[in-house]
């Protein structure tokens, strides 16, 4: 068995090793204990409603399930709600698809499982929303005059401009390490045009909001389901220690 | 008539119901025959839990499987939206998703640890070549009902999936075409195919999987288990009662044992369930969040993990394998004429086989004869019990350097697996081809291997230990 | 039966291993069968209805649609309320207090059923089979009606007849008065149908 194991581990890593070294996205950590922060999730749904939900539609998402993070239905009426909506509906979006297409080249992608969907090597989901947020840069090139470290020549502009301010990105070109002959063309750093209305703790805090909301939103019943899993694991570790004290009690006989 | 058996007038109301059912249907002679009174060895260890896992798993794969039809859609427009509202509106909807979701991944955990107790206590041997040949349909079910299974949420992945490997059967030379076409219904994957996939995945194969389960079972009891030891109990001696004395009765020894194994599963089944349904996107495939979409292919599709190994296989196909393959054909039957123990005129006609082989190698393409690789690589399994020419039923009494070729096989198993989630690679697609040829070699030569070395001396009696 | 003594130690175990089964067996199924409770959308679907009756003239009657059912709002003129106390000895249930909590809620058990007496909220079903009964507005001798028919509705698959306030006619085959749903004013001329103060 331990040689199996050993045999196991050398052949993963000369495997590993012989894997080229892509180009990895290096993805900010997204602070995970806000999503059980429900001020921080209710903080991020004023947010998305606000920015994200003119383009965006969240066709899985009811209003009334916003109560499982606090707020009442009259706050959702009150400050979520068009007035043709019941706070029974689902998030749908006000833009047509096929303006969206015209005017930005793509069709806005339904958000309501973002966060589980950009889930990679790289990182979580909610890793790549928190990165992709705060990394949109101005590019005179792109139609929208913006670009994005995370999803290069993105469709999106840059919608949270005025909370950020406007930043320009400074690429230098460095030496490929593989190849000495050939030159990448790697980010070096953000330099802030003009300032935004957040400071940059700020608007980290309230990127960090939007995604724990976002994060929340592809699965809601994610916390509940700790929860009773912690009471599930207890009650089968109590059922498996007595099925294994009743199969000793009967196999005590068996010479 | 037969003569009506009669409950002693002084028999308790049940005893008088069970005695008027057994005249009409053999209950309590089922019952003796397959638990109360079936004996079983009694040195039974950890690798004998998952036979009864996998009923397990099977049950809860029906039972989750049909409370989720009563919500899910099977139409193109509709499917993906239908397991979002089972996710979220359907009240614990959620979790009857994530137990079918984790239940088709522990299936296959079960079932290769299952396969792997068979291959190393020689399980399959006489007289139990059926059972494991009725293993080995289960598993090809499996896989069908799995791959049908996983297009039924149309997500991207599901979708792409499906359309790669639909695509696989068009390589058959001369129906492959058409064939694809009749198993799609359409010229790509549609509404037409998630229809039938859905009809096939709920119904017609989980019938066959039931009616194959039973054969298996059936045919295991008709000739009793086999053990750790590979000793025989049934020839071994008997008590007053004319029951083996190292056999123990299923019902209640291991009713009971079975029954910690099954503690021990759902505690690691609902871990997974409640803390990491989507197991780092093994379980649930992140692609898969996102609705099919005809007009975009991900940048990486890869089939589930548990299809990982053979699909190495298959990409590992190519032609520069083919090559190597015809080469290897050439020199087994030149070996066979000049070496082989076998008479003049089985010679001969290996040799003329492995030059039609060749040929068709040769003109078929690479891409056809990596279907067949990897549909060879599952069906080779159901010729075990007769490529298996050692004197001796399980690995404890085989040389130790057998357990070696085992570890390298279950090591070559599970690097051909890692390999086919990663992207093509050189390095990779070289390491898949060593892989595919190690995988083949261990079942083509076994007749050869397995007989090599000194073996040890087999026990009469089980090596059991009371606790 | 056995004449072995009885092990102790297996039969502490057996019942521990019972129970415990047992209970992990019942809180598993909870789940399964909730499973069959309306689903969210479900009852998104049959939330409460908002219904608009500036635009109602006496005498005219509006349906809206709630959970799948038809529901009339008929603004019923003095007369037609004044004829209403005459007929109680032909009604099978003048008072509606069969079946009370089913199908007249408390603020509507009067002789009007309803909260603004001349706006009747009916559930347009007929308690019999299920059919929607047609509007027989006008008094008088008609074909299928009788010659001293006070106004109402009369259900065209057997038969019964309702009076304005949807009480069912004696000797017919439908057993109770229609039902009046739950329903609220939010405001003079906005209805709510489905929901009532108490919910």
């Amino acid at each position: 068995m331990k040689k199996l194991l050993a045999s196991l581990l050398a052949a993963f890593a000369l495997v590993s090793g012989a894997q080229a070294s892509g180009g990895a996205l290096v993805l900010d950590k997204f602070p995970t204990e806000r999503v059980t922060d429900l001020a921080a999730l209710q903080n991020g749904a004023k947010i998305f409603a606000n920015y994200c939900l003119n383009c965006h539609a969240a066709a899985f998402m009811r209003f009334n399930r916003l109560k499982d993070i606090g707020l009442t239905e009259q706050q959702i009426k009150d400050n979520l709600l068009f007035p043709t909506e019941k706070v029974g509906d689902v998030m749908k979006v006000s833009l047509n698809p096929k303006d969206a297409k015209e005017w930005f080249g793509a069709t806005p992608p339904d958000l309501t499982l973002v966060a589980r969907s950009r889930a990679s090597h790289s990182g979580t989901g909610a890793d790549y929303l928190y990165t992709y947020l705060r990394t949109f840069y101005r590019d005179e090139a792109r139609p929208t005059g913006w670009n994005n470290l995370v999803f290069p020549n993105v469709g999106m502009p840059h919608v949270l401009w005025e909370l950020q301010g406007q930043r320009a990105a400074k690429f230098v070109e460095v030496a490929d390490p593989h190849d000495p002959a050939k030159k990448v063309h790697t980010f070096e750093g953000f330099e802030q045009l003009t300032p935004g209305k957040m400071s940059p703790q700020e608007f980290d805090s309230a990127m960090a909001d939007l995604v724990a909301y976002l994060q929340w939103m592809g699965e809601p019943v994610q916390n509940q389901r700790k929860q009773i899993g912690v009471g599930v694991l207890i009650f089968l570790a109590i059922f498996t220690f007595i099925a294994w004290r009743l199969n000793a009690a009967f196999w005590k006989d068996v010479k | 008539m037969a003569e009506m058996k009669q409950a002693p007038a002084d028999a308790s109301a049940g005893e008088k119901l069970l005695t008027w059912v057994d005249n009409r249907f053999p209950a309590t002679k089922l019952w003796n025959e397959h638990v109360g009174e079936y004996y079983a060895p009694k040195n039974f260890n950890f690798w004998y839990f998952f036979g009864s896992l996998a009923l397990l798993v099977l049950v809860i794969q029906i039972v989750t499987g049909i409370f989720l039809v009563m919500n899910y859609k099977p139409d193109a427009e509709l499917a993906f939206a239908s397991v979002e509202y089972i996710m979220r509106d359907v009240p614990w909807g959620w979790l009857i998703r994530y137990m079918h979701s984790t239940g088709a991944s522990a299936f296959f955990v079960v079932v290769y640890l299952h396969m792997y107790r068979g291959l190393i206590y020689g399980s399959y041997r006489t007289p139990r070549e059926l059972v494991w040949v009725f293993g080995c349909l289960i598993f090809l079910c499996l896989m069908a009902e799995a791959f049908m299974g996983y297009l039924l949420p149309w997500g991207q992945m599901s979708f792409w999936g499906a359309q790669v490997i639909i695509n696989l059967f068009a390589a058959v030379p001369f129906v492959g075409p058409d064939l694809a076409i009749l198993i799609r219904g359409d010229y790509v994957v549609g509404d037409a195919t998630l229809n039938r996939f859905f009809a096939l995945h709920v119904i017609a194969v989980p019938l066959v999987l039931l009616g194959l389960v039973v054969a298996h079972i059936i045919a295991l009891h008709e000739v009793g288990s086999n053990n750790p030891d590979g000793v025989e109990i049934k020839q071994g001696p008997k008590d007053a009662n004319g029951h083996p004395l190292d056999g123990v009765p299923f019902h209640p020894y291991y009713s009971v044992h079975d029954l910690l194994g099954v503690g021990g599963f759902l505690f690691v089944f609902t871990a997974v369930i409640f803390f990491m349904p989507e197991f780092g996107g093994y379980f649930l495939e992140y692609n898969n969040f996102i609705p099919a979409d005809p007009f975009k292919t991900p940048p990486h599709i890869a089939p589930v993990w548990y299809f990982t190994p053979f699909y190495s296989m298959l990409r590992a196909t190519t032609d520069d394998l083919v090559n190597v393959l015809c080469i290897l054909i050439g020199l087994g039957a030149i070996l066979n004429l000049v070496k082989g123990s076998g008479q003049g005129k089985t010679k001969v006609g290996l040799l003329i086989a492995a030059a039609v082989l060749i040929g068709l190698l040769k003109t078929f393409e690479a891409k056809f004869w990596g279907v067949a690789v990897m549909g060879g690589a599952v069906v080779i399994l159901a010729f075990l019990p007769w490529l298996d020419y050692s004197p001796v039923k399980s690995i404890r009494y085989r040389p130790d350097w057998h357990k070696i070729v085992y570890g390298i096989f279950v090591v070559n198993f599970c690097i051909l697996g890692y390999l086919g989630v990663q992207p093509p690679s050189d390095m990779g697609n070289i390491v898949s081809q060593i892989g595919t040829l190690l995988y083949f070699g261990f079942f083509v030569l076994m007749p050869w291997w397995s007989r090599l070395g000194t073996f040890k001396p087999v026990p009469d009696r089980v090596t059991f230990k009371p606790h | 039966m056995s004449n072995q003594p009885v092990d102790q130690s297996r039969r502490t175990w057996v019942t521990m291993a019972c129970a415990v089964g047992g209970a992990g067996g019942v809180a598993t199924a909870i789940p399964f069968v909730s499973t069959f409770q309306p689903s969210e959308r479900a009852r998104a679907a049959g939330a409460a209805v908002e219904a608009d009756i500036s635009a109602l003239k006496p005498g005219e009657m509006m349906t809206v649609e709630w959970r799948g059912k038809p529901v009339w709002i008929l603004k019923r003129t003095p007369e037609q309320l004044e004829g209403l106390k005459k007929i109680d000895p032909q009604l099978a249930d003048p008072n509606s207090e069969r079946k009370a909590a089913e199908l007249t809620p408390e603020y509507c058990r009067n002789t009007n059923r309803s909260i603004k007496p001349d706006v009747l909220v009916a559930v347009g079903i007929c308690t019999h089979l299920g059919c929607s009964p047609s509007s027989k507005f006008q008094s008088g001798p008609q074909a299928s009606l009788p010659d001293d028919w006070p106004g109402g509705f009369l259900c065209p698959c057997h038969g019964s007849t309702f009076d304005l306030a949807g009480r069912v006619f004696k000797n017919k085959p439908a057993p109770d008065n229609l039902e009046i749903p739950p329903h609220m004013y939010l405001s003079d001329t906005k209805l709510l149908i489905g929901e009532d103060k108490k919910a």
